[in-house]
């Protein structure tokens, strides 16, 4: 019988067959640890007696979430971390230069057909070079440190085909969020995601990672786009039948198949405080807002700064309502700005921060109080995340988080 | 098989980290620290009045979204022996066990409960509330195995021969 | 017996013809700045305090919400949702995020001759531009806003003689540091202090205000400049006109006048824990930073940001050192994108925020943990003024934060 991706993608890795249901223990081949959890992995690391980790090549850390420090305590975890490198010989490490999920695939850290943990949800991101990866907690991290091995069940999978070209003011973002819609916030659980189709074939890796990145948010452990030439050019690496053949076999088995029409997606919005809560934009168009955000791992990337320049271009963030924009790496930043995009931003009135997580992981970089509402290009509307538990968080795309800038209000672009 | 009982707190479904502990606190130097802030954004109350042995009923989906480990943590630091809940988010469940905090899946009990209630549980085998039983389902064995050891540290600390077997 | 220009503005404010130093006047007063920091408290006294308030007017009020953006925290936002919802409702010039108050206040509202209020320390930055500016509690804001007349002390004035010009390397903030550690921390308290000469027309705006900023760190209600043809030029290009241009009379009376060789200023560093704790950065060098800060409306001025550019292109923050590059304004922030400077300092490694007080004020960015030192262009260096109390600020020019950020420890320019 016909082997779905990440069938292929853990047999290849552990040279056994394998099938939906087997636990197994899997090499890793490469881990993320980022700057909230870094004193709690390595406390945990030592507690269990490791002296030496078990590759140091294959460990990047990664500072984002308190980058800028905005609390007094903050800087321990980089004073931690730095000290873990100084023990035991980390190179790879990045102090500010964006958010975890977004440098691991554009610093080179992740190939198609890789094994990658990371301590944080979204690590799912990387399914977009077609790598298995996914999230962990600290001590399973400090295991693997030391062991470079990790225990999963091999999951079922879900496979989600989109074909035909999409409305212009619909985006990767609205197709993601309409699957968690329609999957439910625990609609994945335990389940690997598979994309395919036409649609998904034509976007850019950018895309694909908005959607892999929120493939938790319908509690998926992964989600995986099939490697291609766009894949290989953005990894650097020659495309071969090596990543070509970890598609899935067409007689491969699923435990649900989903299938859209991409002309009759519309733009949505997830609405307070759920990810699942999924509305057409046009149902709450006029909704007064008190603030827009662009940025995070789901949606800070160069194309999504670009197309939100492209609605504000000549605009004004409309009076009393603040944009602000949170590009996801350094390198973003620095594209957007020989491009011309932060200038078109600025102009038209945002407030333009350092990479990092900002907002999206609601510690600084815009948080609300009671009454206010949001509309925000990040992955989670849960009640809290961004203040108070009376914000009310829209979860949307760059262009209708830019269109609703300008309006001061829901608006659809 | 272990037995214990205790009273009932009941929440909903898709209960998330965020609710469970909120970012705003992840820094915080200890999971004491962080114990007076569980739940804040839904029930700002009830991390004050929960007691040791005190048991958490919920729906579906329970501690999804993020991988952060202090969300179990911070539940059994608050003296929770177990959440019965009608099924739990991946991340969090994978850390639950690897911290030793006591996971059980059942789908009817939600709504039969009400808080403040008392139920016993049997481990692997039921829960019984008001006289009636709820049948629940036994782990796998290469997680009883983890639990066994007492959780994952010291499962590995094991493995690199600091801690002998019992 | 001749005026002084601080008299001058007071004069012209009380509506007499002269004053004199320990008089006190009722005065109309010009303008009335508020930022975050403290304006919700103001918000909370007019509605609870006063019977049927109103705003005198409501013109003379600008708003800024510039300490805590974006915000930090629930109540920093509830801080800030309280201002902008008064602002909305009673039509006051309102800035949210757009810079540091003092340098939005420069670059669109501040005239010399007026007489203005500002509930910061740091209001006395306006005398770059010949205005008197000074800074206020609550109580005193809000008696402005609803009668727009306040009362002050005419002050003495400490008058400063500049000749001769900075040696290359050299910055106002030197000079002014130099100045605080002669007169010490309370030398000009409760005082005006005047800068004249023929050394203040080489210096630039950018200078002039870093100057004026830091006066109320000797303790000086206000300090004032000569209005010449550099202001002037400053003002005709952001649309403005001066109120009056005051200048003092040959015969007005100082308490002290101090003549002072900008050629003979070094660069200086302002130790822990006082302003006025300076020495030559040399003496500093070497001193381990986890931190530096290039910002604030001290020094986070376009020609700020040109100095730590040119220091650091081609070259990378040192990788333990967190850099923080933090525009004073919009304004400030877009040209330096468009010259390149903003990507120099991406380039090299620095964090590159958006325009705002940041570290120096010490809340939501870039705070520093226990033990840790800073190098800052920001305007204090108190004791857990960036962050934890047990930490260390270290005050510098841009020239020298930066070159410290490249080295991971204290170092003027020239030891590159």
């Amino acid at each position: 019988m016909g082997r779905t991706m990440i069938e292929k993608i853990i047999e290849r890795n552990t040279k056994q067959a394998v099938k939906p249901g087997d636990i197994v223990d899997v090499s890793v081949d490469r881990v993320m640890i980022h700057d909230i959890f870094i004193p709690f992995v390595a406390e945990k690391f030592e507690e269990m007696g490791f002296t030496r980790l078990w590759d140091p090549e294959k460990v990047v850390l990664i500072y984002d979430h308190l980058v800028p420090a905005s609390q007094v305590d903050d800087t321990r975890h980089f004073r931690e971390g730095n000290a873990f490198v100084e023990k035991y010989g980390l190179t790879h490490v990045h102090r500010s230069d964006g958010i975890c999920h977004q440098l691991m695939p554009e610093a080179g850290y992740v190939k198609p057909g890789n094994v990658v943990f990371g301590t944080d949800s979204h690590t799912t991101t990387y399914g977009c070079v077609g790598a298995f990866s996914s999230g962990i907690g600290y001590t399973e991290m400090a295991s693997i440190l030391g062991t470079g091995t990790m225990w999963i069940k091999v999951p079922e999978t879900i496979r989600v085909t989109i074909e035909g070209e999409l409305p212009a003011n619909v985006t990767s973002k609205d197709i993601i969020l309409r699957l968690i819609g329609d999957l439910g916030a625990d609609g994945a659980t335990y389940q690997a995601l598979e994309f395919a189709g036409d649609t998904v074939e034509r976007m850019t890796i950018a895309s694909r990672m908005t959607m892999a990145n929120m493939a938790i948010e319908a509690g998926a452990k992964c989600a995986l786009f099939v490697p291609d030439e766009k894949t290989a050019e953005y990894c650097k690496i020659e495309l071969t039948e090596k990543e070509t053949s970890l598609a899935a076999d067409e007689d491969a088995s699923y435990i649900r198949q989903v299938v859209y029409k991409a002309e009759e997606l519309l733009p949505v919005l997830a609405c307070p405080s759920q990810v699942d809560n999924i509305k057409p934009v046009k149902e709450l168009a006029g909704t007064a807002i008190d603030q827009v955000f662009i940025g995070s791992c789901t949606n800070g990337r160069l194309e999504d700064l670009m197309a939100a320049a492209q609605i504000l271009k000549g605009k004004k963030v409309a009076p009393f309502v603040k944009l602000i924009v949170t590009p996801a790496s350094r390198k973003v930043y620095q594209e957007a700005a020989a491009n011309g995009t932060l200038s078109v931003l600025a102009e038209a009135g945002a407030i333009i921060t350092h990479p990092g997580c900002g907002l999206c992981c609601g510690r600084t970089g815009g948080i609300l109080t009671d009454g206010e509402r949001v509309v925000a290009t990040n992955n989670r509307n849960f009640l809290g995340r961004m203040g108070t538990s009376k914000v009310e968080i829209f979860l949307a795309s760059p262009k209708t988080a830019a269109a609703s800038a300008v309006a001061g209000r829901i608006a659809q672009a | 098989m272990e037995k214990f009982t205790g009273t009932v707190w009941v929440l909903g479904d898709d209960i998330d980290t965020d609710i469970i502990i909120p970012t705003e606190y992840l820094a915080l130097k200890t999971v004491e620290d962080m114990k007076p802030y569980a739940f804040s954004p839904l029930r700002p109350e009830l991390a004050g009045k929960i007691q040791v042995g005190d048991i958490l009923v919920a729906g579906k989906n329970f501690g999804c979204g993020s991988s952060r480990e202090q969300a179990p943590e911070v539940i059994k630091a608050l003296g929770i022996r177990a959440v019965v809940a009608k099924s739990f988010a991946r991340i969090f469940f994978r850390n639950a066990i690897n911290n030793g905090l006591l996971l059980i899946e059942q789908d009817q009990l939600q709504k039969a409960v009400s808080e403040g209630d008392t139920v016993t549980v049997t481990v692997n085998e039921a829960i019984s509330h008001k006289g009636k039983d709820y049948p629940i389902v036994s782990l796998p064995k290469n997680l009883v195995d983890i639990i066994a050891a007492g959780g994952l540290v010291k499962a590995m600390r094991r493995r690199n021969g600091l801690d002998k077997e019992d | 017996m001749g005026m002084t220009i601080a008299e001058k503005i007071i004069a012209a404010a009380a509506g007499v013809e002269r004053v004199r130093p320990g008089d006190i006047y009722t005065v109309e007063v010009d303008q009335l700045m508020s930022n975050d920091g403290t304006t919700h408290l103001t918000i909370d006294m007019f509605h609870q305090k006063l019977k049927n308030p109103q705003i005198a007017d409501v013109k003379k009020l600008v708003w800024i919400v510039d300490h805590n953006v974006p915000a930090d925290s629930p109540k920093t936002a509830a801080t800030h949702k309280k201002m902008r919802d008064f602002a909305k409702e009673h039509g006051i010039t309102f800035y949210e995020g757009q810079g540091v108050c003092h340098q939005i206040m420069m670059e669109n509202h501040v005239r010399p001759g007026e007489l203005i209020f500002g509930a910061d320390s740091h209001t006395c930055a306006y005398g770059a531009l010949g205005a008197f500016g000074t800074g206020v509690g609550c109580t005193d804001y809000l008696y402005a806003m609803v009668t727009g007349k306040s009362w002050v002390l005419v002050p003495e004035t400490l008058k400063f003689n500049l000749t001769g010009k900075l040696q290359p390397g050299v910055y106002a903030r030197d000079l002014i540091l130099t100045i605080i550690g002669q007169i010490g921390a309370n030398g000009a308290n409760y005082k005006a202090m005047e800068f004249g000469g023929e050394g203040l027309k080489t210096l630039t705006m950018s200078d002039r205000i870093s100057i004026c900023n830091l006066c109320v760190e000797a303790g000086a209600k206000t300090a004032l400049m000569e209005v010449d043809d550099t202001a002037l030029r400053y003002l005709e290009e952001r649309g403005r006109s001066p109120k009056h241009v005051f200048a003092s009379d040959g015969d007005a009376v100082y308490e002290k006048e101090y003549t002072i060789d900008l050629g003979s200023i070094r660069p200086i560093v302002a130790k822990p824990h006082f302003v006025d704790n300076v020495v030559e950065a040399k003496e500093c060098a070497g001193v381990k930073i986890d931190e530096a800060f290039l910002g604030s409306c001290n020094n986070g001025r376009l020609e700020d940001l040109r100095v730590g550019a040119a220091l650091i292109k081609g070259r990378k923050v040192h990788p333990l050192v967190r850099f923080l590059v933090v525009p004073a304004s919009k304004e400030v922030y877009r040209q330096a994108l468009e010259e390149g400077l903003l990507q120099t300092f991406m380039e090299a490694g620095a964090i590159v925020m958006n325009a705002n007080c940041s570290v120096c004020w010490g809340s939501c960015q870039g705070v520093i943990g226990e033990g840790e030192v800073l190098i800052s262009t920001g305007t204090r260096n108190f004791k857990g003024r960036a962050g934890h109390a047990d930490s260390f600020v270290y005050l510098a020019s841009a020239a020298t934060v930066t070159a410290s950020a490249i080295k991971g420890e204290i170092a003027t320019a020239d030891m590159l």
